[in-house]
């Protein structure tokens, strides 16, 4: 995507980590020389380089589509659709459940047709289903991060016991079985919990588990990181001046694990929605009615002959979301670290 | 009888109740359409309640595919329905169920034995007589003494686990005999409740009647063993056949074939037309894959009989509806109110009147994939049931949204309440009634949560009151099918109230009216099944007055018939099953 910009690429870097010393943020203050690289801070840089890439762009666009058709679903549904969760059955024969219409039922008055057997609107149930993927998988991955970043840095910036207490921590959690113990999670769930009821206790346990489980990947990259920035020269400087162990962690490393964080949170998104689609798939998603994906696709599986449509929006509109993630994601992670291979 | 999921709601109420529960098949159905297939197929529902291709022609191999292998050929530890079906081919018992359509193949007949059995005044002792020339398949006559093995296997549940426990609750209910395996006496006949006072008599003594015990008796657990051939836990990979065929090969899991027994003599034998040279099992894991098997014809038809996935339904229906029937299978479908969660009857109308019936036909797979509309939890096979009775106007199939709100002013909740709905979790089918009802309920402002439970773990859920009432679940959906057609255990398990138990529990909404369990000490008692019906017919008017119950349907299934089968007809004794005895083949 950005081969065009390899050359350069790697001189500018070199360029960033010479200036690290005084944090992204802080203005430059060296050069008089390179015009095109003076007066940029790093994060100018990735977004230039970002905005060379079209795939990226193109990925940014329809998570940003995405984000705004889940925000303002009501609205959406309001003008072109019917409520989620109402039963059209006049749309439905009688002694097959399929939809009467043909592709699925869709018209202009149900866009992509009617959910055999009840007749709900698929739109509908697509536009809203959108709200519960992305909010699930951004919650998730927030709480990942936070977890993930704390955790990782406190690893590899104190190390000794506590690193090696963290780690194995980190490794146990990677080989637990997630989607097992969600589903045996989900189900002794009681029904009403600190104030959520019904697909609120669920959103909230899919946010805890997925991100609970996603922390340790972003803790071991954190932790990878802190370990090889802790002996640099800037925070030894910094020790020498007699900053406290808070301030280093706080002012001197964190900005910079900033970067491979950002594109690890990312490239998370997607992993969660799929993991999502996935837990919603097995029924241990958001409960009925709430639409969902996975939810919608386990459904068609048992009219995929008859009414095959059924399955393949809820497919594509996985499908898309995931591939604009990860173009978005991929495209960050070039612009932040042109170093890495692909 | 009929999947697995029936076999546990069978073993659930057995785990419950130790004590009977009885069945029901459902015969009510009278096929109408008589659209004529393409491919020579007999028609639409040519075979349900009546013959279709009548022959006595012999000959041929019988191919059955099946996508769920028996839980155990062993006749004493088979539970599936199919299993119970295919037994008659390679088991006799003293009495059997008559080889006819629909609801007169529940009348039970001599097989074995000469007559249906002789009982005494007090209905305590029943004494039979072997017909002379029954043999096994090496020649050597069946004695009274191997029907007593047999029977004495049922008792040896460490061993021979798994089958119907009903003899052995009715004759020994205090558990005194210790099976076969752990006898102590010469000839291992140490089962006091049975006495074989020479090779062609039979006694059974009773320490309390019972009106089904013939029932019983007709189930495969109740086969002869010879004892020099029982090989134990292993006897089901290659029964020792007292029937019309014999094991020739098996493989669990992938096939098995039949072969005719030389030895079995037609003249002994009224129910077994024995047609077919061979029959043939191939089991496939795919079930999509073998309903498009059957429907090229390289099968004759589903061993199991569960119905036609939906995938190839619209296939089956649309371009060879003539070789498709559609039987009931005795099954009820139904939604459940716990009391201990929902104690106002007013607040139960409320829901029943607001249910669009229609909408959860539809939910259950129309009318012909999921079956009629049920107005009471009597199956129409059943002896005293009134399929019209329609206390609460459910056949009408719209929502009495008036009578409704009514009820819920009468409750003290005017603008609806909140509860939550038990189902499923591996139910997709009752997981879309429950959101049918979670749709109508919410048009009088019943807000029902649908919580999802382990299918798997039902009985110490939904089975166990306690839980139950901490979950809050004021309605559970649900379905029941019994083990034999008469009345008594189709509804004692789900409405008597001494049936109630802390775990495995059948009787979710706790029903405990001393007029309704009365009324089950009358009808087990009577052994005129029509008088049983009456009584059966008060129970369930009394059943709906309580508001505890919601039928959805009265399950229907949509099978497949190749059109090389002759001799095809649906038995409400097995579930509304082709009987497997009676077919026959064109070569």
């Amino acid at each position: 995507m950005t081969a065009p910009l390899h050359e350069t690429s790697a001189g500018e870097s070199t360029a960033t980590v010479d200036a690290a010393p005084d944090a992204p943020g802080t203005p430059d203050k060296s050069g008089t020389s390179a015009k095109a690289i003076e007066g940029r801070s790093p994060w100018k840089i990735a977004w230039t380089r970002l905005k060379r890439d079209k795939l990226a762009l193109a990925g940014a666009f329809v998570v940003l589509f995405l984000v705004l058709v889940a925000l303002f679903a009501p609205v959406i549904v309001g003008l072109l659709g019917h409520p989620p969760d109402e039963f059209h059955e006049d749309q439905i024969d009688p002694l097959f459940g399929t939809p009467i219409g043909s592709w699925g039922g869709v018209s202009s008055e149900f866009l992509f047709g009617v959910e055999p057997v009840n007749g709900r609107d698929v739109f509908s149930r697509i536009v809203y289903g959108a709200r519960i993927s992305l909010l699930v998988a951004f919650l998730a991955a927030v709480f990942a991060v936070v977890l993930g970043t704390v955790l990782g840095i406190v690893a590899g910036y104190f190390g000794g016991w506590i690193d090696a207490a963290l780690s194995r921590v980190m490794d146990v959690m990677l080989a637990f079985p997630q989607l097992l113990f969600t589903i045996a999670l989900v189900s002794v769930l009681p029904n009403e919990l600190l104030g959520l009821d019904g697909s609120g206790v669920r959103i909230a346990a899919l946010v805890v588990v997925i991100g609970f489980f996603g922390w340790p990947y972003v803790g071991r990259i954190v932790r990878g990181q802190t370990l090889s920035l802790r002996n640099r020269e800037y925070v030894e400087a910094a020790q020498s001046l007699g900053a406290g162990r808070f301030y280093i962690l706080r002012r001197e490393l964190l900005p910079n694990l900033i970067a491979p964080i950002t594109v690890y949170a990312t490239l998370m998104i997607p992993t969660n929605i799929l993991t999502e689609a996935a837990l919603s798939f097995l029924g241990a998603g958001v409960k009925p009615p709430t639409a969902s994906w996975g939810q919608m696709l386990s459904t068609a599986i048992t009219t995929y002959e008859a009414d095959p449509l059924f399955m393949v929006i809820p497919g594509l509109a996985i499908f898309i979301t995931v591939l604009a993630f990860n173009l978005f994601g991929d495209g960050v992670r070039d612009a932040l670290d042109p170093k890495g291979s692909r | 009888m009929m999947s697995s999921q029936r076999r546990r709601i069978a073993a659930g109420a057995l785990l419950a109740a130790a004590t009977m529960v009885v069945t029901t098949a459902c015969g009510g159905d009278t096929g109408t359409d008589g659209d004529k297939g393409k491919t020579g197929a007999a028609g639409f529902n040519a075979a349900v309640n009546k013959v279709a291709n009548a022959s006595d022609k012999k000959g041929g191999e019988l191919k059955f595919i099946g996508s769920q292998e028996a839980d155990s050929w062993d006749p004493q530890r088979g539970y599936y329905g199919f299993v119970w079906d295919f037994a008659r081919y390679y088991t006799r018992q003293l009495v059997t169920f008559k080889a006819e359509p629909g609801a007169a193949s529940t009348e039970l007949v001599p097989d074995l034995a000469t007559d249906a059995g002789k009982v005494s005044a007090d209905g305590l002792t029943y004494t039979f007589t072997l017909k002379d020339g029954v043999t096994w398949e090496d020649g050597k006559p069946i004695t009274s003494k191997d029907i007593k093995y047999g029977i004495e296997r049922i008792w040896a549940q460490d061993v021979i686990s798994g089958g119907p426990i009903y003899l052995q609750q009715v004759l020994d209910p205090k558990g005194e005999y210790k099976g076969p395996y752990k006898d102590t006496t010469p000839d291992k006949l140490g089962l006091k409740a049975i006495e074989t006072p020479d090779d062609k008599t039979i006694i059974f003594k009773l320490p309390v009647a019972n009106g089904d015990f013939l029932q019983m008796l007709a189930m495969p657990a109740a086969s002869p063993v010879r004892q020099d051939k029982d090989t134990k836990a292993k006897y089901g990979l290659k029964p020792f056949s007292s029937g019309p065929y014999k094991w020739e090969s098996y493989t669990p899991n992938k096939s098995m074939k039949l072969v005719r027994n030389d030895k079995w003599d037609a003249k002994t034998d009224t129910i077994r037309k024995a047609l077919p040279d061979k029959i043939s099992v191939t089991f496939t894991t795919n079930a999509d894959d073998m309903d498009n098997r059957l429907i090229e014809g390289e099968y004759d038809l589903d061993l199991n009989a569960t119905g036609i996935g939906s995938a190839a339904r619209q296939k089956a229906l649309q371009q060879h509806k003539g070789n498709v029937d559609n039987p009931q299978t005795g099954f009820i479908r139904y939604a459940v109110f716990p009391q201990t969660v929902i104690p106002n009857i007013e607040c139960r109308k409320a829901i029943i009147y607001a249910a669009d019936s229609k909408s959860l036909q539809t939910a259950r797979g129309g009318p012909q994939a999921g079956g009629d509309i049920a107005s009471n939890m009597l199956p129409p096979a059943i002896k005293g049931a009134d399929p019209k009775a329609d206390p609460y106007g459910k056949l009408a199939g719209a929502p009495d949204l008036t009578k409704a709100k009514e009820a819920l002013k009468k409750c003290g909740k005017p603008d609806g309440f909140k509860t939550t709905i038990a189902v499923r979790n591996n139910k997709k089918i009752e997981i879309a009634t429950a959101e049918s009802l979670q749709q109508s309920l919410l048009k009088v402002g019943i807000d029902a949560q649908i919580d999802l439970f382990d299918g798997a773990q039902t009985s110490g859920i939904i089975g166990s009151p306690k839980v139950v009432k901490d979950k809050g679940y004021g309605i559970i959906i649900m379905g029941w099918g019994a083990d034999f057609p008469s009345g008594q255990g189709f509804l004692q398990p789900l409405v008597d109230g001494r049936f109630i138990l802390p775990s495995g529990n059948n009787n979710f909404s706790e029903l405990n009216d001393k007029a309704v369990n009365g009324l089950f000490d009358q009808a087990l008692k009577e052994t005129d099944p029509d008088k049983a019906g009456e009584l059966y017919k008060q129970i369930n008017t009394k059943v709906s007055e309580a508001a505890v119950y919601l039928p959805f349907t009265h399950e229907k299934n949509i099978i497949w018939r190749s059109s090389r089968l002759t001799n095809v007809y649906t038995a409400d004794a097995y579930n509304g099953r082709y009987d497997y005895a009676s077919l026959g083949v064109v070569k």
